[in-house]
């Protein structure tokens, strides 16, 4: 099975996290990292955007929106039944793993590059519009008993957090600027952003390790959870990418982004939206277990699955 | 020098850091008229909040402001916060120049 050395950063992190090492990336830099990384994917995939007709897109984008609601359908009911959370953490959960990790993309990303298998650039729409739905869909589900919630706060959070202001503005400008436009930039953009992804899981690593303990308040039923939900979502977006057409590269990213669960944009809308839901809970399984799981078994099984499911129909 | 000391209270809260645009609306629409904020990191009942990333974050809030004003907003985050949030608040009398200004 193919391997990607950028996740040993990852394991590094990790390690360093667990032997209580005096490493510590400063939270500036962690800043300016996940401002270069969301900048660098939308660039890049508004480059590729710029090479294929918008219509042809829109109509893909519709069935991929329509099949990721899916995942927090499905989760919110098995959270709350098989896992015995409540209202409120099943649907903040729920919503964490229906919206998308842009890290996890990138990893899947450089996973597909080194492999040598080649996936539409495109994709990174979907990632821009996958992100929020699922946060909308968890307020709706913790609060069809009632409760307030404050809708124009949740949204502004959504729709001006910086995950989707510097996606969506990478995205435009790429798009706008073409790849000769943007072929200036490229060294920053292109050249460095393994190297910055590599710094970046790092610190993921080490944040992680600091995690660990929310683990053992989550218990064994959210930790089966947090590895099969992940599975089961890559293998719907397994048959997604096939349904509409994508190839095996594109359906292994699309997988990835179903199987990935938020934890930046979804925790600090949930946090607002519906206080009472423990956020050890949700981000212990989100970040603690399932953003490893899918960095070091999730993207080569959904990569295995894929090949295997492509072969079969051809 | 002395003479134009007077007592006014200062108002500490440290709280998640995703809560400072709400904290700063509720102290403005309440009666204060400034704030400060920090960065903070610690350890309490949540555990480990070290700052590295974003929803791992505190920050510390401090008002200036007379006694009334103080207990209104003490009131506003007990009601609002304080069953949801990480959130710790605190009074101490502080002495000051200006009056007029707190």
């Amino acid at each position: 099975m193919p391997f990607e050395p950028v996740i040993l950063f990852f394991a590094l992190g990790l390690v360093a996290g667990v032997i209580r090492s005096d490493l510590k990336i400063p939270g500036v830099l962690y800043e300016s990292l996940s401002i270069f990384l969301l900048l660098a994917i939308g660039l890049k995939g508004g480059i590729e955007l710029a090479k294929v007709p918008l219509s042809s897109v829109a109509g893909q984008a519709a069935v991929v929106l329509a099949a990721a609601l899916l995942i927090p359908l499905a989760a919110f009911p098995v959270l709350r039944r098989l896992v015995g959370l409540s209202r409120a953490d099943a649907a903040s959960i729920a919503a964490h793993y229906g919206s998308v990790s842009v890290v996890t993309f990138a990893v899947a990303g450089s996973f597909l590059a080194r492999s040598g298998v080649d996936a539409e650039g495109y994709l990174v729409v979907f990632l821009v519009l996958l992100e929020f739905p699922a946060l909308i869909l968890g307020v709706i589900l913790a609060r069809r008993q009632g409760g307030n919630t404050q809708w124009g706060r949740l949204l502004h959070e959504v729709f001006s957090g910086k995950s989707i202001v510097l996606l969506l503005g990478g995205l435009i400008i790429g798009w706008v600027a073409g790849a000769e436009g943007i072929k200036p930039l490229d060294r920053l953009f292109i050249d460095l952003f393994k190297g910055m992804l590599a710094f970046f899981l790092l610190e993921m690593g080490l944040v992680v390790a600091g995690r660990l303990g929310d683990l053992r308040r989550a218990g064994i039923g959210l930790a089966a959870f947090a590895i099969l939900m992940p599975v089961a979502a890559g293998m719907l977006g397994i048959g997604t990418g096939f349904a509409i057409g994508l190839s095996t590269g594109g359906t292994v990213m699309l997988a990835t982004l179903f199987a990935s669960a938020s934890y930046i944009a979804a925790p600090a809308a949930m946090r607002i939206a519906v206080p009472e839901a423990n956020p050890a809970l949700s981000i212990g399984a989100a970040l603690g277990i399932t953003f490893p799981f899918n960095l070091l078994a999730g993207i080569p099984l959904y990569h295995w699955l894929a090949t295997q499911a492509r072969s079969m129909t051809s | 020098m002395s003479s134009s000391l007077h007592i006014r209270k200062l108002l500490t809260i440290i709280c998640e850091s995703t809560l400072e645009e709400d904290i700063a609306e509720a102290l403005a629409r309440h009666g204060a008229r400034g704030h400060t904020v920090t960065d903070a990191r610690g350890r309490g009942t949540h555990g480990l909040r070290d700052g590295s990333w974003s929803a791992g974050a505190n920050v510390r809030i401090e008002v200036l402001c007379d006694e009334a004003t103080a207990r209104e907003l003490l009131a506003v985050l007990e009601h609002d916060y304080f069953a949801d949030y990480y959130m710790v608040a605190f009074l101490s009398d502080v002495q000051v120049l200006r009056p007029g200004k707190f």
